[in-house]
C-alpha cells in the first residue's frame, strides 16, 4: 500500500505541474498540444543541466528556462503570426523529438552519473503508518502540491486571474475593457512552457534519473486531457492528476504482481484510462468560448 | 466651448475609406445623434474615439485638451464609456466580476469584490437600476445586460457615453425606459452620443443630430432645423426613397404550415418555447414580432429539424415533419433564409457556384449517381446571379469576396429560385443598406402573389408591420396575439412585444 | 466596397511562393543549428541531396519512402477537409500493418489476388481502427485531439504484444520480437520488374501506384461526387452544412474511415515493399510525418504528392548527410518541424502585408 501510493504520488507530479502551468494559458484560450515536446525538452535539459552543473536544482532551472524559451517559439507563431494551434502544437512536438535525440547524443557520451531530486523527509509527518510515504518526496513535488492553492487563489481572487479567464472567454470585450489580449496569452504561454519545463525534468531526474529517447511518451497529451477534466480549475487538475497517477501506479503494480497479463497490454491503462475519462467526464467540462480562435483587432 | 471636437478624421482600411474629412463638434449635457446607414462610417469613427482603432489623419479634442488615444484603457482613463451593439460581458462571469474587468483602483493585485459590490450596488440604486452583482451574466435578460453595461461604464466615471443602436434589442417600452434614463444622465452632466439609424428616436430623444453617408458627413443640424423623418431619410440615402413597399391585397389559400401546441425546453431547462400555435397559408406573409431572443431563433429551427420540440407537431404541406430530419423537412418544398448568413447559409471559402447548390447538390441536374455536375451547376450560378442582380466578377469568385448586399442577394436568389411552398425568412435585410432592403422585401412580396407562403420574422417593427397581412407577436415564447395587418397599431404591438395585453392593463411590464 | 480580386497568376504565384518561402527559411534555420551544434551545414546538406536525388536510386529510395507519407498526408488530409483533426494516422498505420501481415502471412493466393486482398484488409482494418476516436466525437463529444494521440500508444503496444507474442516468428532463430515475413505472392513487385524494357530505379516498388491512385481518388471524391462535397462544406462551415441538411455525424464517421484507411494503406505498401515483417518501433514516425506533408501540401493531391516526395527526399538523403557530416538523423525531425512551422506561419513572408505596413509607415511621415 505504502509503494502504491508513493508511486502514484510521483506518477502523479509531473502531471500537476504541467496542468497547474496549462490551466493558465487554457483559460486564456490556447490549447496547447505542443505540452508533449515542451516535457520532452525539459526532460532532456534537466538532465544536461544537472549534468554539468552536478545539481539536480540548478538542473531544474536550466529546464524551466530552456523550455520557456522553446514556448516563446509557440507563443510567436500561435499569437503574432495566428498560425493554427494544433498544428503548431504538432510542429512543436516533431521538432522537439529530433532536438532531443540530437542533442541527447551529443551532449552524454554514456550513461552519465546524474545528481537527481532526492526526497526529503519532513520531520514527525514522514513517521505516520501508511501515510507518511506522502512526507517523503522531493522538494519539487512538495512544491507542487503548495503552488495549487496558490494558483486557486490568483485564478479566482485577483485580477491576473479574472483577466486570464476573461481572455479566453471573449477576447473582445476584454480588449475594450483596455486589457492586453496577446500579452495575457504571452505570459500564459510562457508560464505554461516554464512549468512544462519543470514537469519534463521531474519524469527524468525524479522518475528515472537519466535521459530516454521519446521518455515522455503521450504524458503532455495527458496534462492536457487532466486540465480538460479538472474544469480549468487547479483543484480539479489535482483532482485528475491523482486519478492518472494511482492509474499508472496501478499499471506498475501489475506488472510486477504476474497476473499472466502480457506487459504490453498493461503498458496502455493509463492510455485507455485517459479514453475513459475524456468519454464519461467531459462532458461536465465545458472548453473556453474562443478557445483556439486567433484574436484580431479589426 | 465645444466638449468634443472631430477636426478632419479620414480612416483608410486598405482601399476602403471608411471615414472621409469627418468634423464636427458635441455640446456638454447633450444626446448627441449620429445617424447613418449601415456601412456609412459610424462604428468606424466610435471605434476611433474609442481607441480600437487609431485614425489616418486628423484630431479629437475632448474639453479642450487633444486626445491622444491608441487603446480602449486610455479611452476608458479619459473618462469615456462605450455600450457597444453587441455587448462586450463575458457570459461565464458573475456581474461584479465583469465590472471589476480591468478597473484596478481597488487594488492592482486582489481584486476586493466586496468593496466593489458596495459601490456597485449604491450606483445601481442611484440610477434606478438593480442588479444582483453576483448572479452570472448568462442568466440575465438583455435588457439588464444593457443595463449592466451602462453601469460598467459609470463605475469608471465616465464623463461622455457612446451607445451604440442601443435600442435594436428594446422593445417600445423598454426603449422609452432608456430615454428616461438617458435624460437622468445628462442631468448628472453626462453627454451622450446616441448611434442611430432609426429616424423616430433621433427626434425624440436627441439635441442635436449629425449624419453620416458614405463615410461623410452629410449634414449637421440641430433638431428644431429638422422638417420630418424623409428629409432625415434623404439625407442619410443621399437621394429620395420611396419607404413604402408596394402590394396588392392577399389572395390567401390553404394551410402550407401548420404549427400546433409546440413546445421546446433548452439545454439549461429554460422554456423557450411554451405552446406554440400558428399557421401560414398560400399567398400570405405572415410576420412574426418580437424582441430578439423571445423565442424567434427556437422556433424557426424546430420547424426546420434542426432542433428537436418537446411537445406539439409541425406539418408542412399536409405532411407530419415534426422532429424529422432537416433534409427531410427542406425536401417538402421549404426555402430558408436564416438569420446569420455567414453561419448557416453560405460558405466563404467556396465558390459562388459551389454555394449555389447547397440546399440541392444531391438533386438533379446537379448531380447525378452521386458525382456533380459542374457545367450544370456554372451554367444555373450565372443566370442566378444574373436574375438576382448579384455583382460578381465570375461564378468562380470565392463567396467570401462579395460585399455583405451582395452574398445576401445570392443567398435570396438561391432560396426564392426553389419555388418553394413554404418561405421562412429570418431578419432577411439586417445589415443590408437601404437599397438592398427594399428590393428583397419586394421579392419576398412576389413569393407571395406566386402562391408562397411566407413566415417572416423580424425585430423591425416597421417592416414587419409593411410587409405582413397578419401580424403575430412573440414574447418569452408565447405568441400574445394574431392581428390582420390592417388593425394593426404600433402601440398595441409593442406592448406586446413586452409580454403586455390590453386587457390586463399596464403595469406589468416587468 | 468589392476588393479587387487577384488574378490567376498571382493566385498560381502566392500558392508557390509560401512553401518555397518556408522550405527556405527553414533549411536557413537548420544550418544555423547545425553550424552551432559544430557541424559543417554544407557538408550536410550537399550529403542530404546527393543521398536523396544525386542518383536514379537515389531517386527510387526517395520515391519508396514518399509513398507511405504521402498516403499518410491523405490520412490527415480528408479528416481536415471534413474539420476533424487525424492525429492518429501513427496508431492507424501499425494496425493497417498489423492486419496486412495478418493477410499476407496466413493466406496463400497467387500475387494477382494477394496483394489486393491484403491492400484491402489493411484498408478495412486501420478505417475501421479510425471510426472508433469518430464514434467517441459523435457519442460524448470528446476531442479527437487527445483521443487519437491516445490511441496510437493502444495501437503501439498492441502490435508489440502481437510481434511478441501471438504472431511472433519462431523460425527466425533470434528471440527478436518480430512477426513472420511476408510470403512471395503479398509482396510488392519492384517496377523493373513489372517493367522490364524501361530504365527504373532499382528498389522502386509497385506501392508508388497505390500511392498515386489514391491521390486520384482523394481529388476525385472531394471535388466531384456529393459525398466529398458535404465533407468540405461541413470542414469549412459546420452550421451552413446542417441547416442545408447534412448530416455532421455520418460524415465525421466516414472521414475518419477514410483517413484511417488511407494511414492502413501507408504502413501497408511499406509493410509489402521495403520491410517485409514488422518490428518493434519500426513504423514510428509515418503518421506525424503525413501532418506535416498535408499541411505543406495544402490538404491538395498536388501539394500532398509534391510535398511527400520532399519528404521522401529529407528520409532517403539522411543516411548519407549522417554518412558526410556526421549530423544524426533526427535532425531531419528537426527539418520537418521547422518547415511545417513555417508553412502554418506563413504571414511571417506575407509580402502584401509587409508592404502594406511599410506604405502606412510613409503616410504617417507625410503628415
Amino acid at each position: 500500500m505504502e509503494g502504491f501510493l508513493s508511486s502514484a504520488i510521483r506518477m502523479a507530479t509531473p502531471l500537476l505541474i504541467a496542468g497547474l502551468g496549462l490551466v493558465f494559458s487554457a483559460s486564456a484560450g490556447i490549447v496547447n498540444i505542443g505540452t508533449e515536446g515542451f516535457m520532452l525538452l525539459g526532460a532532456l535539459m534537466g538532465c544536461a543541466g544537472s549534468y554539468w552543473t552536478g545539481s539536480a536544482f540548478l538542473g531544474a532551472l536550466i529546464a524551466m528556462v530552456s523550455t520557456m524559451l522553446f514556448s516563446a517559439v509557440f507563443a510567436f507563431f500561435v499569437l503574432n503570426m495566428r498560425a493554427d494551434q494544433t498544428v503548431v502544437g504538432a510542429a512543436i512536438n516533431i521538432f522537439a523529438s529530433g532536438l532531443t535525440i540530437t542533442l541527447n547524443r551529443i551532449i552524454f557520451k554514456g550513461v552519465p552519473v546524474l545528481a537527481a531530486y532526492d526526497p526529503v523527509d519532513i520531520p514527525l509527518l514522514s513517521e505516520i503508518p501508511v501515510i507518511g510515504v506522502l512526507f517523503r518526496q522531493s522538494v519539487v513535488c512538495y512544491l507542487a502540491f503548495l503552488a495549487v492553492p496558490l494558483a486557486w487563489y490568483v485564478m479566482k481572487k485577483t485580477h491576473i486571474g479574472l483577466e486570464v479567464r476573461s481572455v479566453g472567454e471573449n477576447p473582445r470585450a476584454s480588449d475594450t475593457l483596455g486589457i492586453d489580449v496577446n500579452g495575457t496569452r504571452w505570459w500564459t504561454i510562457l508560464l505554461s512552457g516554464l512549468f512544462s519545463g519543470l514537469a519534463g525534468s521531474y519524469m527524468s531526474l525524479g522518475q528515472l534519473s537519466f535521459f530516454t529517447e521519446g521518455m515522455v511518451s503521450g504524458k503532455g497529451f495527458m496534462a492536457l486531457a487532466v486540465v480538460v477534466l479538472g474544469c480549468y480549475s487547479p483543484l480539479g487538475v489535482l483532482g485528475a492528476s491523482l486519478v492518472f497517477g494511482a492509474g499508472m501506479a496501478l499499471q506498475f503494480r501489475l506488472q510486477a504482481a504476474n497476473t499472466g497479463i502480457p506487459y504490453q497490454i498493461i503498458t496502455m491503462l493509463p492510455y485507455l484510462i485517459t479514453l475513459l475519462a475524456v468519454c464519461g467526464f467531459v462532458r461536465g467540462s465545458r472548453s473556453p468560448a474562443a478557445s483556439g480562435v486567433p484574436y484580431t483587432k479589426e | 466651448m465645444a466638449y468634443l471636437e472631430f477636426k478632419n478624421i479620414t480612416k483608410v482600411f486598405g482601399s476602403v475609406v471608411a471615414n472621409s474629412d469627418v468634423s464636427f463638434t458635441v455640446e456638454k449635457g447633450h444626446i448627441h445623434a449620429l445617424l447613418g446607414e449601415n456601412g456609412a462610417g459610424k462604428s468606424t469613427l466610435m471605434n476611433i474615439l474609442y481607441g480600437l482603432s487609431s485614425p489616418t489623419n486628423g484630431e479629437i479634442f475632448l474639453d479642450g485638451k487633444k486626445l491622444r488615444i491608441k487603446s480602449p484603457g486610455q479611452a476608458i482613463a479619459a473618462g469615456i464609456g462605450m455600450v457597444h451593439q453587441h455587448f462586450m460581458l463575458v457570459p461565464t462571469l458573475s456581474v461584479i466580476e465583469n465590472v471589476m474587468l480591468g478597473y484596478k483602483e481597488f487594488g492592482k493585485f486582489s481584486l476586493n469584490l466586496k468593496q466593489a459590490v458596495r459601490r456597485f450596488t449604491g450606483l445601481a440604486e442611484k440610477y434606478g437600476m438593480p442588479l444582483d452583482p453576483y448572479e452570472i451574466v448568462g442568466n440575465l435578460s438583455i435588457g439588464q445586460q444593457q443595463r449592466l453595461e451602462i453601469l460598467k461604464a459609470l463605475f469608471r466615471n465616465s464623463r461622455l457615453l457612446i451607445l451604440d443602436e442601443p435600442t435594436a434589442v428594446l422593445t417600445p417600452q423598454e426603449t422609452n425606459k432608456l430615454f428616461e434614463l438617458l435624460h437622468k444622465l445628462t442631468e448628472n452632466g453626462l453627454t451622450i452620443i446616441f448611434i442611430t439609424h432609426k429616424l423616430g428616436e433621433v427626434m425624440d430623444i436627441c439635441d442635436r443630430c449629425t449624419v453620416l453617408r458614405n463615410g461623410r458627413v452629410a449634414a449637421n443640424l440641430s433638431i428644431s432645423e429638422i422638417s420630418g423623418h424623409e428629409e432625415l431619410a434623404a439625407l442619410m440615402v443621399g437621394k429620395h426613397i420611396d419607404l413604402v413597399t408596394h402590394k396588392r391585397e392577399a389572395a390567401p389559400g390553404d394551410p402550407v404550415l401548420m404549427v400546433n401546441g409546440l413546445r421546446y425546453t433548452d439545454k439549461q431547462g429554460v422554456a423557450r418555447l411554451k405552446d406554440i400555435d400558428l399557421s401560414v397559408r398560400a399567398g400570405e406573409i405572415v410576420g412574426v414580432a418580437g424582441v430578439d431572443g423571445n423565442g424567434q431563433s427556437e422556433l424557426v429551427k424546430c420547424i426546420l429539424g434542426l432542433l428537436k420540440p418537446d411537445a406539439g407537431s409541425v406539418t408542412v404541406d399536409g405532411s407530419d415533419v415534426t422532429g424529422k430530419r432537416p433534409k427531410e423537412v427542406l425536401g417538402h418544398g421549404v426555402a430558408h433564409i436564416p438569420e446569420d448568413r455567414y453561419k448557416m447559409a453560405m460558405v466563404k471559402e467556396l465558390t459562388i457556384s459551389e454555394n449555389m447548390i447547397l440546399m440541392s447538390y444531391d438533386k438533379a441536374p446537379f448531380s447525378k449517381h452521386g458525382v456533380l455536375d459542374r457545367k450544370t451547376i456554372d451554367g444555373y450560378s450565372e443566370e442566378i446571379c444574373k436574375q438576382y442582380e448579384v455583382k460578381t466578377p465570375s461564378v468562380k469568385e470565392l463567396a467570401g469576396r462579395l460585399s455583405g448586399g451582395n452574398q445576401q442577394k445570392f443567398v435570396v436568389g438561391r432560396e426564392l429560385d426553389r419555388k418553394a411552398k413554404l418561405i421562412i425568412a429570418v431578419y432577411p435585410d439586417r445589415g443590408l443598406d437601404i437599397g438592398t432592403t427594399k428590393y428583397i422585401q419586394s421579392r419576398l412580396v412576389e413569393e407571395r402573389d406566386r402562391g408562397a407562403a411566407v413566415l417572416l420574422l423580424s425585430t423591425e417593427l416597421d417592416e414587419i408591420m409593411e410587409l405582413s397581412d397578419t401580424i403575430l407577436v412573440l414574447h418569452d415564447g408565447h405568441i400574445m396575439a394574431q392581428i390582420p395587418q390592417k388593425e394593426a397599431k404600433r402601440e398595441t404591438i409593442g406592448l406586446l412585444m413586452a409580454g403586455v395585453r390590453n386587457d390586463e392593463g399596464k403595469g406589468e411590464n416587468e | 466596397m468589392h476588393t479587387k480580386a487577384p488574378g490567376r497568376l498571382q493566385r498560381l504565384f502566392d500558392t508557390i511562393y509560401f512553401p518555397i518561402a518556408s522550405i527556405l527559411a527553414s533549411f536557413l534555420v537548420a544550418g544555423v543549428a547545425f553550424k552551432l551544434l559544430g557541424f559543417d551545414p554544407a557538408v550536410a546538406f550537399g550529403g542530404l541531396l546527393s543521398g536523396s536525388v544525386g542518383s536514379l536510386n537515389a531517386w527510387g529510395e526517395t520515391l519508396n519512402k514518399a509513398t507511405p507519407v504521402i498516403l499518410t498526408g491523405l490520412s490527415y488530409a480528408i479528416a481536415q477537409r471534413c474539420g476533424v483533426i487525424n492525429l492518429g494516422a501513427e496508431g492507424q498505420v501499425y494496425i493497417g500493418a498489423l492486419c496486412a501481415v495478418l493477410v499476407g502471412t496466413e493466406l496463400s493466393l497467387p500475387a494477382a489476388l494477394h496483394i489486393p486482398v491484403v491492400l484491402a484488409a489493411a484498408f478495412l482494418g486501420a478505417a475501421l481502427f479510425g471510426t472508433l476516436p469518430a464514434i467517441m466525437k459523435n457519442r460524448f463529444g470528446s476531442s479527437e485531439l487527445i483521443t487519437t494521440i491516445m490511441f496510437n500508444y493502444v495501437a503501439l503496444y498492441f502490435v508489440h504484444y502481437m510481434i511478441a507474442g501471438p504472431i511472433k516468428d519462431m523460425n527466425s532463430g533470434s528471440n527478436f520480437a518480430q512477426s513472420k515475413q511476408m510470403l512471395q505472392t503479398a509482396q510488392l513487385p519492384r517496377l523493373n520488374a513489372m517493367f522490364p524494357g524501361v530504365t527504373l530505379p532499382n528498389r522502386l516498388h509497385a506501392g508508388l501506384i497505390v500511392a498515386v491512385l489514391a491521390l486520384i481518388f482523394y481529388s476525385f471524391f472531394l471535388f466531384r461526387t456529393t459525398r466529398g462535397y458535404e465533407m468540405r462544406v461541413i470542414g469549412l462551415n459546420r452550421s451552413a452544412g446542417e441547416c442545408a441538411g447534412m448530416n455532421i455525424r455520418t460524415n465525421t464517421l466516414l472521414s475518419m474511415f477514410l483517413a484511417g484507411g488511407f494511414a492502413g494503406l501507408g504502413g501497408a505498401c511499406e509493410l509489402m515493399g521495403v520491410q517485409r515483417r514488422i518490428m518493434e518501433n519500426a513504423f514510428n514516425g509515418f503518421g506525424f510525418d503525413g501532418v506535416a506533408v498535408a499541411l505543406l501540401g495544402g490538404n491538395s493531391s498536388g501539394g500532398i504528392a509534391l510535398s511527400g516526395i520532399l519528404f521522401g527526399a529529407l528520409k532517403s538523403g539522411a543516411t548519407k548527410m549522417q554518412m558526410k557530416s556526421g549530423v544524426p538523423t533526427a535532425t531531419v525531425y528537426m527539418l520537418q518541424g521547422l518547415i511545417i512551422l513555417f508553412v502554418v506561419g506563413k504571414r511571417l513572408f506575407d509580402y502584401h502585408r509587409i508592404t502594406e505596413r511599410r506604405k502606412t509607415h510613409h503616410g504617417k511621415e507625410n503628415d
